[in-house]
């Protein structure tokens, strides 16, 4: 089978949807071919307000896209013969969105990264996300991904076009990924492996800690010490001249890249003490720090800003609980104020497809809205050390965008075009078809 | 956000406010029987309306829910009363005057699905109060007597522009108890709360939860589940006969009482509504099956992932549909929700609503609703601001036997009222005034109207939560 290069033609947006839609095998076909063959168009949107995210906002301007890399943004931009024109007129672009906190492939429906109740995170027997053990420093999740995940489609519909996906479970719970929404199989998604070492220090890691917080992080301190202790004297180790070790050899080899601050720790924390010590133990070792959850994390909002540690959080959670009384709903606008790096990242009952209202939310609540776009795109990007490849309209990064109907993180407005680098995907999903199939009653099966 | 176990486990039973007038609540009228206790007062209301000065809204754009938008019009309150909408309205002495000036007037949102006071934060087990899952069938709880009223997620409910809840039962159960409507006002019993003349409602659950939470003594199985229902019923209808007769003649000693088959009888009677967590289109048409079967009718299904699936079922038999906006695939039964789900129930002629079944979703109940509204309308569903207004607050009234009092502005009304201070379909929008039964309950510009409960004094500062 001939590997196509995609359409390079004036089709419409409408058009080339259709055909989506209706060639499903086409995407078989394509699908055999190497991705570089396959981001080899020239698509130029023009009309557009671009929010560059890395620039200021442009108004009537055009993002010029080819071989799967953003090539010019501006209101000036010359646009090739051969280009595919998209009218943006009265239309948004944005880069596309990344969602920090995913369990995207790990299980079926919408697979959210929560921790508790992880049988309502996705269809319960389904999930591919844990390991039982409490140090789990070894477990990457990449095999478990389901590419033909049916959650990915329902996102990419939401704008999202990068996501991490990460393993939940147990003091350390393993290796975060990141992928891309688009591609045949895990492989071809897969932007960074890995891209942070996932760690609990909120309520739910007591039981590792023998039954209480300090316990809990007396163990992590043990087993970054004990990961160092091997990686001096793996000499001394291999002739069992070595104290005990607090976990496998391997799972302690797995913590080198965190120990090196090459690979950021991804640390669930809610409660203001939970968010500090995880802050004093980054410094203690020298990690590189990444809070999720933050509940309380505008109490310390200085002390973040000045260790420069990223905050993922849930720009709705305001419920107190005893892990977080001090629950806010302005905690994401205070932490940015105080100059923290704010990712908006939550657990929305409508998958991930919603991360646009939340960041809606966060404005509602005080957040200038360049900050919330920019705790979608760029935030996350840089925090997982993707920054020079994604999350800005930048020229030379990769083609990941959305031409929105309007401002995106409202209700009335909605995703027209989403490129994964420099591809169109369908906005189609079994969401979709399901709706067509049921919207005149009775249905045609 | 621990809360996850709740989109199908909880139903707390609320009471349906009985007033002092309706509080003879088992079915025996009160006058027979003297001193039994069948014939007292069955935990009343003990609701006063706070009193307030009277409101003049002006110059906002108001949604009625019973008509077209109005822009540019006023509202008057006067004695927890809506005493009219439109313009050129004077002010009566002593009220306060708003500016309403490029913001939005509703009614009060009203949640048809609420575990708001029986699983209260900080969601520890010790509050774990809605799920009374020791039998299958529990129809004999109530679940206002789980119900503490210093939740602290209520001020939040409040902040959203909530004036009326649903507070139900689980759904572990196939008949998890009665449920209770309750105004959201701070308050130190759930009595005080109690929506006087509001009818009880029943909570029953279809499907996965009461299978997998009696798998091991059963039911195990959907025709375990349907079966459960139905020796329910059999019993009840042969309770009310017994109960019936010998009110009818009062010869000898009466029937003893028993709590499950009281509340079921009630349910046969049409004086409890009966509301049905339920998520598969097929499952629905089983327990239409099932109603038509002992001769009750449901009044609300709850969920309704697949509602579109059964639509037109739905708009035939006059069973609302109360249904999240978009929520899926977190068990096998919420597979198949799409985001167009309201939209199409609506289309199709079915009462449709707008509920949340979740503590943070309960804060955004407008939004929930732009968000399905919108979902639809880019499909190519038309679904009008006047309907989509009507799912959060007319029609949750009416699933709650309310609609005659509130869940509208129009004279004559409780003036259950929200000042937004924007357009509610609108992602940026907060409520800046709630008034419950005419009284300000909270005001964002006002720290004196921010309630707070008693959980937040001393552990949270004020204003924190909102």
């Amino acid at each position: 089978m001939r590997c196509t290069d995609g359409r390079s033609d004036g089709r419409t947006v409408g058009q080339s949807r259709r055909m989506w839609a209706s060639l499903g095998v086409v995407v078989g076909f394509l699908t055999l071919c190497p991705p570089d063959r396959l981001a080899g168009q020239t698509i130029a949107i023009t009309g557009a307000t671009i929010y560059p995210v890395s620039g200021p906002k442009i108004e009537r301007g055009t993002v010029l896209v080819r071989d799967g890399r953003i090539v010019a943004v501006g209101a000036d931009v010359a646009i090739p013969g051969d280009a595919r024109r998209i009218d943006g007129g009265g239309k948004v672009v944005t880069p596309g969105f990344f969602h920090a906190q995913s369990a995207l492939g790990l299980g079926v429906g919408r697979s959210l990264a929560e921790e508790s109740d992880e049988e309502y995170t996705a269809i319960g027997g389904t999930t591919d996300g844990g390991q039982s053990g409490e140090i789990n420093a070894s477990f990457n999740v990449l095999a478990g991904v389901d590419p033909n995940g049916i959650a990915f489609p329902v996102a990419r519909m939401g704008g999202i076009t990068t996501a991490v996906v990460m393993p939940s479970g147990g003091l350390i719970a393993g290796q975060a990924i990141v992928l891309r929404l688009a591609g045949h199989s895990s492989g071809e998604m897969l932007v960074r492996s890995p891209v942070g070492m996932v760690v609990d220090l909120s309520d739910g890691s007591r039981s590792a800690g023998g039954g209480s917080r300090a316990g809990a992080l007396a163990r992590l301190r043990s087993v970054l010490q004990d990961a160092a202790e091997l990686r001096r004297r793996p000499a001394d180790w291999s002739q069992n001249r070595i104290q005990p070790l607090g976990a496998p050899a391997r799972e302690l080899e797995a913590l080198y890249p965190v120990l090196d601050g090459s690979l950021p720790v991804y640390v669930q924390a809610r409660r203001q003490s939970d968010i500090e010590n995880a802050v004093q133990l980054a410094q203690e070792f020298r990690l590189r720090l990444i809070i999720r959850g933050g509940t309380e994390a505008w109490r310390v909002a200085g002390v973040l800003a000045s260790a420069r540690v990223p905050v993922v959080l849930d720009s709705r959670d305001n419920i107190p609980s005893f892990d977080g009384l001090q629950a806010r709903s302005d905690n994401a606008a205070l932490l940015r104020e105080a100059g923290v790096t704010v990712i908006l990242a939550g657990q929305d009952p409508g998958g991930q497809m919603n991360l646009r209202f939340e960041a809606g939310h966060a404005v509602r609540n005080g957040m200038q809205w360049e900050d919330a776009l920019a705790a979608v795109t760029i935030a996350p990007a840089e925090a997982f050390g993707l920054g020079q490849e994604m999350g800005s309209l930048a020229p030379g990064k990769a083609a990941d965008l959305v031409l929105w109907s309007g401002d995106p993180f409202e209700f009335s407005t909605g995703a027209e075009l989403v490129l994964i680098r420099g591809q169109e995907v369908p906005l189609t999903s079994r969401m979709t078809e399901l709706r067509e199939r049921y919207r005149t009653l009775p249905p045609r099966y | 956000m621990t809360r996850r176990l709740f989109p199908g486990l909880l139903l707390l039973p609320l009471l349906g406010c009985a007033s002092a007038a309706h509080s003879a609540q088992p079915s025996p009228s009160a006058s027979a029987g003297g001193s039994q206790s069948w014939s007292r007062a069955q935990y009343p209301s003990t609701y006063q309306r706070r009193a307030d000065a009277p409101v003049l809204i002006r110059n906002a754009t108001i949604m009625t829910a019973a008509g077209p938008e109005l822009s540019g019009a006023s509202l008057l309150i006067q004695d927890g009363k809506i005493v009219a909408v439109g313009r050129d309205l004077a002010a009566p002495a002593g009220a306060r005057v708003v500016d309403g000036t490029g913001k939005f007037v509703t009614p009060g949102l009203i949640d048809t699905h609420s575990h708001l006071g029986v699983y209260s934060a900080p969601g520890t087990f010790a509050e774990g109060d809605g799920n009374e899952a020791t039998n299958p069938v529990t129809a004999q709880v109530w679940a206002e007597h789980s119900f503490w009223p210093q939740d602290p997620q209520i001020p939040l409910a409040i902040a959203g522009g909530v004036t009326i809840i649903q507070a139900l039962p689980g759904s572990a159960n196939l008949i998890g108890g009665r449920s209770a409507t309750l105004r959201l006002v701070p308050s130190r019993t759930v009595q005080e709360m109690k929506l006087p003349g509001a009818p009880y409602g029943l909570k029953m659950a279809c499907g996965e939860n009461p299978k997998r939470v009696y798998q091991n003594r059963g039911p195990s199985t959907r025709m375990g589940n349907m079966a459960g229902y139905r020796e329910a019923f059999i019993r009840a209808e042969r309770y009310r006969e017994r109960w019936d007769e010998w009110l009818a003649n009062r010869r000898g000693t009466a029937p003893e009482r028993d709590l499950q088959l009281e509340t079921l009888a009630e349910v046969l009677r049409g004086r409890i509504l009966v509301h049905n967590h339920c998520y598969r289109g097929d499952e629905m048409a089983q327990m239409l099956d099932l109603a038509r079967e002992f001769g009750f009718t449901i009044r609300s299904f709850h969920h309704v992932v697949e509602g579109y699936k059964v639509a037109d079922l739905l708009a035939r038999e006059g069973t609302a549909a109360s249904v999240w906006a978009d929520w899926w695939g977190f068990k096998m039964e919420s597979l198949d929700g799409v985001p167009e789900n309201a939209a199409l129930l609506q289309a199709a002629g079915a009462r449709t609503i707008i509920h949340s079944d979740s503590p943070e979703g309960i804060q955004r109940l407008n939004q929930e609703a732009a968000k399905a509204m919108y979902a639809g309308n880019r499909a190519g569903i038309p679904v009008t601001r006047e309907q989509a207004i009507r799912w959060i607050t007319a029609n949750p009234a009416w699933a709650l036997g309310i609609d005659q009092t509130t869940g509208t502005l129009e004279p004559g009304k409780a003036a259950d009222v929200v000042l937004w201070s924007g357009d509610p379909f609108s992602v940026y929008s907060r409520a800046e005034q709630v008034y419950n039964d005419g009284w300000l309950v909270f005001d964002r510009n006002d720290p004196t109207r921010q309630p707070r409960t008693d959980f937040h004094l001393g552990q949270t500062a004020p204003g924190v939560g909102r």
